[in-house]
């Protein structure tokens, strides 16, 4: 279990001084998947690299098993790191490149050897083992750099955007092998990614940050459908923002009256505001159109754009702003409604998330 | 279109063809003037200095036309002037191997303050990199005489150094330290820094920083680091650096005349002195093709040493 306790970390000094991190808190537990995700810039590497040892978070602490972190040097913490660049030793062979850390750690060279001979097989590498790491693709690489970091046995494993370099098609196998590595070694992963996608299918938990603080922490499906606030309901996935009145409000039950008149029941996102005006938000797919004069919001139907495996309806309402449908295609089955038809959208109770901000 | 589509790579590839012939003439064309200067200019003074090495020394100098080996001979040996017998030439051999040993040391002296200089300069931010780099170029814009006699002004017994130590009262003599191997020694190092300097820092300008991290991050200490992942890979750079210092070092003149004196004469030294009041202009040849033979054949032995160590490290 690693611990980050209000984690503060700025850069430079008095003038020009940056808080990359701002009294970050969160606890990763054991075996877990954990992923931070968040835009560039927002000190996603910043964070591993207090864990890996690499910055000196200028307030806070960070404890591994109860054990503090910031006392160790990075070469004494039992945590390794799967670089963005890789970073592996272009002087080394596949196998000595994976067998590096346990050489450093002082096994003996039986040990040594047979460490690496598994990595080898695990990665699926084992053919390339006296190739230079020059001499193989950037996926190959990944498997190496993966491999190395694994090889010591660390109790967490950071990777910082491992699959960015990847072209798609190898991303998308290399997101399985992760998985398929972590439950196997039963390592506590530490993952950084930008990409939304990745971390909604990858994670155990996640953590959306922004600026520097971490917005929100939940399972993918939590984050997905229960964003707290408005950045982590723009960043991940497509969103409907409405604006409403929120008129009662009871642990995560919220009644709210939408701008077309009509109330409806809500959640609330916890530590959300009281009444008044708030920001409700509803995924797409969550909605649907209804015929008008029934659904919750009138509107006239604008774009239809078919995208193969759904149909995205964008529809004007009446109250103001704009509002996409999204619905599943099925076979043979022709889109009826055209643009300039009167529509209404509609969803079900519980359904819009009141936003915190 | 059949017939278009069979000819036409043909005809392309032997446009192809016929454009590299072209432009192999007009590489050779435009290397020819280098290659000569460097044939005529680098070997013509060459020749010329092997024949003088063969031939007899003038009464004033130059050379007598007349074949002779004794020029070789006394490079290595004499002839006791009383006793006929012939034995090793020590005052010959002595000043050879002080050249060749104060040329490593200097080397090893630049290589020991070279080399964290470099890391230093290649781990500033990158828009201070110049600033650093410039503090170490610009002796190098000073005439070699003058840095030597700044060399001087510091360690002479009225200089900087002694009167500092004899005002705050350490000593109460100055140290002797002119005209001593050691002021030799100090004035190569201050002199030819530069030069190990310059190619250890062009290599780990080029060296992956996050590499280190990578070490860190593998359990490797501070010194595993430095020698498994940066040494290796800065290695070009050390080699290109030792090369630079030892070679011109062997060869030194102004410095070790300057502050070593008569007593610690090196090649250079007595080379000239053969061309001057020596008057024995074959030997002076014979001495500078020999200074030739022993940095080729250290060359040939370090860089043998670094390439067989280059196989073991890589296995
Ligand atoms: N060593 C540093 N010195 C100054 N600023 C830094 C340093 N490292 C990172 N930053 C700044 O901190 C912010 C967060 O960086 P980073 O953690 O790399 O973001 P991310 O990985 O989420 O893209 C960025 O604005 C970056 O410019
Ligand atoms: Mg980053």
């Amino acid at each position: 279990m690693i611990e980050i306790d209000r984690v503060t970390k700025v850069f430079g000094s008095a003038a020009d001084a940056f808080r990359a991190l701002d009294t970050v808190s969160v606890t990763i537990r054991q075996n877990e998947f954990f992923t931070l995700l968040g835009p560039s810039g927002c000190g996603k590497t910043t964070l591993l690299r207090v864990i890996a040892g690499f910055v000196d978070p200028t307030e806070g602490s960070v404890t591994l098993e109860g054990q503090d972190l910031l006392r160790l040097a990075p070469y004494e913490r039992p945590v390794n790191t799967v670089f963005q660049s890789y970073a592996l030793f272009p002087h080394m062979t596949v196998a000595q490149n994976i067998g590096f850390g346990l050489e450093m750690q002082g096994k003996p060279g039986e040990e040594v050897r047979r460490t690496v001979g598994e990595m080898l097989d695990l990665v699926r590498m084992s053919e390339l083992a006296d190739r230079r790491t020059s001499e193989i693709s950037g996926g190959q690489q990944q498997r190496v750099a993966l491999a190395r970091a694994l090889a010591p046995r660390p109790r967490v494993l950071l990777l910082d955007e491992p699959l960015s370099a990847l072209d798609f098609k190898l991303r998308k196998d290399m997101q399985l092998e992760l998985k398929r590595l972590q439950s196997e070694t039963g390592i506590t992963f530490v993952f950084v990614t930008h990409d939304q996608e990745e971390a909604l299918t990858m994670s155990d938990r996640i953590a959306v940050m922004n600026a520097g603080a971490i917005r929100q922490i939940g399972s993918p499906r939590d984050i997905y459908d229960h964003p707290a606030e408005r950045f982590v309901a723009d960043f991940i996935g497509d969103t409907n923002f409405l604006e409403a009145e929120l008129l009662t409000v009871e642990g995560e039950r919220a009644e709210v009256r939408l701008a077309s008149g009509r109330e409806i029941a809500a959640r609330a996102a916890e530590g959300g505001a009281g009444q008044g005006p708030v920001t409700v938000a509803v995924r797409p797919e969550h909605a649907d159109l209804a015929p008008e004069g029934e659904g919750l919001l009138p509107g006239r139907l604008g774009d239809v754009v078919y995208f193969g495996t759904d149909t995205h309806f964008h529809v004007d309402l009446d109250a103001g702003g704009r509002f996409v449908v999204r619905r599943q295609n099925q076979p043979d089955q022709a889109e009826a409604r055209g643009r300039g038809d009167r529509v209404s959208v509609r969803f079900g109770p519980g359904v819009g998330q009141v936003l915190r901000d | 279109m059949t017939d278009i589509a069979s000819t036409r790579p043909t005809s392309m590839r032997d446009l192809a063809a016929a454009r590299k012939r072209e432009e192999r003439r007009t590489r050779a064309f435009l290397l020819a003037p280098a290659m000569a200067i460097l044939i005529f200019a680098a070997s013509g003074p060459l020749l010329i200095v092997l024949v003088y090495s063969f031939l007899t020394p003038g009464d004033y100098g130059g050379v007598v036309w007349e074949f002779s080996l004794k020029a070789w001979f006394n490079v290595f040996a004499e002839r006791d002037f009383f006793t006929e017998e012939i034995e090793l030439a020590d005052a010959h051999l002595s000043i050879m191997w002080r050249s060749i040993k104060l040329s490593l040391m200097t080397t090893v002296i630049c290589l020991i303050i070279g080399f964290p200089t470099a890391y230093f300069i290649a781990t500033r931010p990158r828009g201070t990199r110049d600033f650093w780099m410039l503090l170490v170029i610009i002796p190098f814009w000073t005439n070699l005489l003058i840095r030597t006699f700044a060399i001087m002004e510091l360690i002479r017994n009225e200089g900087t150094f002694n009167s500092f130590l004899v005002g705050i009262g350490v000593i109460d003599t100055p140290i002797q330290m002119m005209f001593t191997e050691f002021a030799v020694l100090v004035g190569m190092a201050y002199v030819y820094l530069p030069l190990m300097i310059l190619p250890i820092y062009a290599s780990m300008e080029r060296f992956d920083f996050s590499l280190v991290e990578a070490g860190y991050d593998l359990y490797a200490t501070r010194f595993q680091v430095l020698r498994r992942i940066i040494l290796p890979l800065v290695k070009p750079g050390v080699v290109a650096g030792s090369i630079l210092v030892f070679v011109p070092c062997l060869g030194a003149y102004v410095t070790p005349r300057v502050l070593g004196g008569g007593k610690n004469m090196m090649l250079g030294n007595f080379i000239e002195l053969q061309f001057g009041q020596g008057r024995n202009w074959p030997l002076g040849a014979a001495l500078a093709l020999t200074l030739l033979v022993i940095v080729m054949v250290a060359l040939i032995f370090y860089v043998r040493a670094v390439g067989r160590e280059e196989v073991r490290g890589h296995g």
